[in-house]
């Protein structure tokens, strides 16, 4: 294993070159039988807006953990900023925001009581490090005296993100942000994280969402504690290459398990208010449309569709389903 | 240090915050101190009781008078017959009959051994007992003072005193056994629901990721719980001593250590308890009855230690609340110093440190 020096004389020199977040196989199991991640590795680089996409249960949170030092991995390498999470858990968390899945602010402060507090816990004042704050706590301004249990979901994932900040961490570590918050705060708060990373800041995002993977500049899809690929979202799109329908009839839900009992059919899934239909070869829409037509299928609609990443993530997970 | 202020401060706007569990907290020492003083009481007053005077003699006049006198008796009625007794009993009226034998008189002039009977209702022993014992008392002073100057070779005289509590107060018992029973609740209980709480709700979590030490995040929980502690203890003297007059005979310095000393070893206990567990519901039960029941129990508030069975008197050794009670009632009653509970002082600061080391030992710097 690795090790990287922490003391501060060497930290200036390292920074540069250390990548802001290094997982090398990392193993973690619950109990005997729960494997949340099996030999999992990644990098993000300083500066990077990463994202961890996957479902529940993949091992999101598992691995945040294990680099907010709050778990213990059973086997391979962390590290955030060149310390490595067991030996320099200190230094880990005096320089990296953690912002947990639930929200975990006191509800019965107020949001200023709330962002005073976690500024000097860490041995800062919201005047030194507004500047960085400053965009995401304009908004949050009008409800200074509010109970933080009082404000709304994305009200209170902005302040939950103010005191992550707030002591101007080199690494941000965001479990499911978004997870929970209307669509216009979702939007929101992934323009205050795009602003953040143009500040320098490395952030590892998780997310459940798949269309926010492209919004990150690169994305890492797990599912049951393994990665199944690592790549710029366009990069994901574009390795996907099998022929894509969009399908629509008065029962979608009929229509779904029609659609795979077809015989060219590689796979079907819901998409809005369309079901995506990828081929294993191409053939003609009409053949399609006789299909459903002779299933009594009433108001058919059929047209070519641009993949997106959920078609792309949609295939890599049915591979790894298949795997298994 | 400014981390540790910060903290304090937001534990106090917690509990300030929360009113009606401070309304609890500074509610519940009056209302108890209230409730043992006035109403579940076991000292005897008016009494009544029943007369079957068989002798119909002045002696058995006198003593009946000497009775009701001493104003733990009432005279509820005066029966004819022996079979009158037991329905008597039955309908619940009286306490106890005294049963005066018609050869009474004449026995005592003529110095023969004679008896006078007392029956109690026992449905409730320890004020039977405690009748019985007073109505003894009072036929056996009478009987000395008829025998004065006359020969009587075999009669062994006993004089009681009752030191420190003369009275026999029950106030004396159970202002220290409140005082114990409150702060075991309010320091123990209170500070392992407070720190399962930031379990509970995740904000443990964010605590742990922070550069907070764990120290710091206990210690900084703690101390509000001790000035909260320390003000019921003062509430609770001030009710003991001028509603019930509880007199307090020691220095008050040394009791305030002792209490310190007592607090901190209950806070070591509540948080030990929320080492062990991560949900309020499990720390509150464990709190009440790993500690409560125990402490009102085994401790000597309420029963006797000295009579209970071998097995439950060892076992009252480490329960901390016992050698308290020891300490109060020795300052507060007896006025001693240090010199006489340094023994049980130094037994409390022992259990203090022992739990202290293995709450440390099992304070986890990670989830899990």
């Amino acid at each position: 294993m690795p090790l990287r020096p922490s003391n501060h004389l060497t930290l200036n020199r390292i920074t540069m070159a250390t990548p802001a977040i290094q997982v090398e196989n990392i193993s973690k199991r619950y109990g005997k039988n729960v494997l949340a991640l099996n030999q999992v590795s990644l990098e993000v680089g300083q500066g990077e807006l990463f994202g961890l996409i996957g479902p529940d249960g993949a091992g999101k949170t598992t691995l945040i953990r294990i680099l907010a030092t709050l778990l213990l991995a059973d086997k391979g390498y962390a590290a955030v900023n060149g310390w490595e999470v067991r030996r320099d858990y200190r230094q880990i968390r005096s320089h990296i925001g953690y912002m947990p899945g639930r929200f975990s602010l006191y509800q019965d402060l107020s949001v200023e009581e709330n962002l005073h507090f976690f500024a000097t816990i860490f041995g800062t004042t919201i005047k030194e490090n507004y500047e960085l704050i400053r965009d995401i706590y304009v908004q949050l301004e009008p409800f200074r005296t509010r109970k933080a249990g009082k404000l709304s979901g994305g009200m209170k994932q902005k302040l939950a993100l103010c005191c992550a900040l707030i002591h101007k961490p080199v690494v941000l570590l965001l479990d499911e942000p978004t997870t929970g918050v209307d669509p216009v705060s979702r939007k929101e708060f992934w323009e205050m994280l795009k602003r953040l990373k143009e500040k320098g800041i490395a952030i590892l995002v998780s997310t459940p969402y798949m269309d926010e993977a492209s919004l990150c500049n690169r994305v890492a899809l797990i599912q049951k504690g393994a990665i199944l690929s690592i790549d710029e979202p366009e990069k994901i799109v574009s390795g996907f290459d099998k022929p894509l329908l969009a399908v629509r009839t008065n029962d979608m839900y009929r229509l779904i398990h029609d659609l795979r009992d077809f015989e060219s059919t590689h796979s079907a899934f819901p998409f809005g208010e369309f079901v995506h239909l990828s081929l294993n070869n191409p053939i003609w829409p009409e053949a399609i449309h006789a299909y459903l037509a002779g299933k009594q299928h009433t108001g058919i609609e059929i047209k070519p569709a641009q993949a997106t990443i959920e078609d792309a993530f949609m295939e890599l997970m049915t591979q790894g389903e298949m795997v298994d | 240090m400014k981390q540790f202020g910060i903290f304090i401060q937001k534990e106090l706007f917690h509990i300030l915050r929360d009113r009606r569990t401070l309304f609890i907290l500074l509610g519940m020492p009056m209302a108890l101190v209230l409730l043992f003083g006035f109403a579940i009481t076991n000292e005897i007053d008016n009494a009544r009781i029943a007369i079957l005077d068989q002798s119909k003699g002045e002696m058995s006049q006198e003593i009946t008078q000497r009775l009701v006198a001493s104003g733990y008796f009432l005279i509820d009625e005066n029966l004819q017959e022996v079979a009158q007794i037991e329905q008597h009993f039955r309908q619940g009226k009286t306490k106890m009959a005294v049963i005066f034998p018609s050869e009474l008189q004449e026995n005592m002039r003529r110095n023969l051994p004679t008896q006078i009977q007392l029956i109690a209702d026992a449905t409730d022993p320890n004020t039977a007992t405690t009748l019985i014992n007073y109505a003894s008392a009072i036929i056996g002073q009478y009987v000395q003072e008829q025998a004065r100057g006359q020969a009587m070779p075999m009669l062994i005289r006993t004089e009681v005193k009752m030191l420190y509590n003369p009275r026999l107060k029950s106030v004396f018992m159970f202002v220290p056994g409140v005082m114990t029973v409150i702060l075991m609740l309010v320091s123990a209980m209170m500070t392992s629901i407070a720190i399962t709480r930031e379990k509970e709700l995740g904000t443990m979590e964010v605590l742990l990721a922070s550069p907070l030490k764990p120290a710091m995040i206990i210690v900084g929980k703690v101390i509000p719980y001790i000035l909260l502690a320390l003000a019921n203890t003062v509430v609770i003297l001030l009710l003991g001593t001028f509603v019930f007059g509880m007199p307090v005979r020691g220095s008050l310095a040394l009791l305030g250590l002792e209490c310190l000393l007592f607090v901190i070893a209950a806070l070591s206990l509540g948080i030990l308890i929320s080492t062990r567990t991560d949900s309020q519901q499990v720390a509150m039960l464990i709190s009440l009855m790993v500690l409560m029941l125990p402490t009102i129990l085994l401790s000597g508030f309420i029963f006797p230690i000295e009579s209970m069975p071998k097995v439950l008197q060892v076992i009252s050794n480490i329960i901390p609340a016992k050698w308290f009670i020891i300490i109060l009632k020795n300052i507060m009653l007896k006025g001693t110093g240090a010199e006489f509970v340094w023994k049980e002082s130094l037994i409390l600061a022992g259990m203090t440190l022992f739990f202290i080391g293995v709450s440390v030992r099992n304070f986890k710097i990670r989830l899990e």
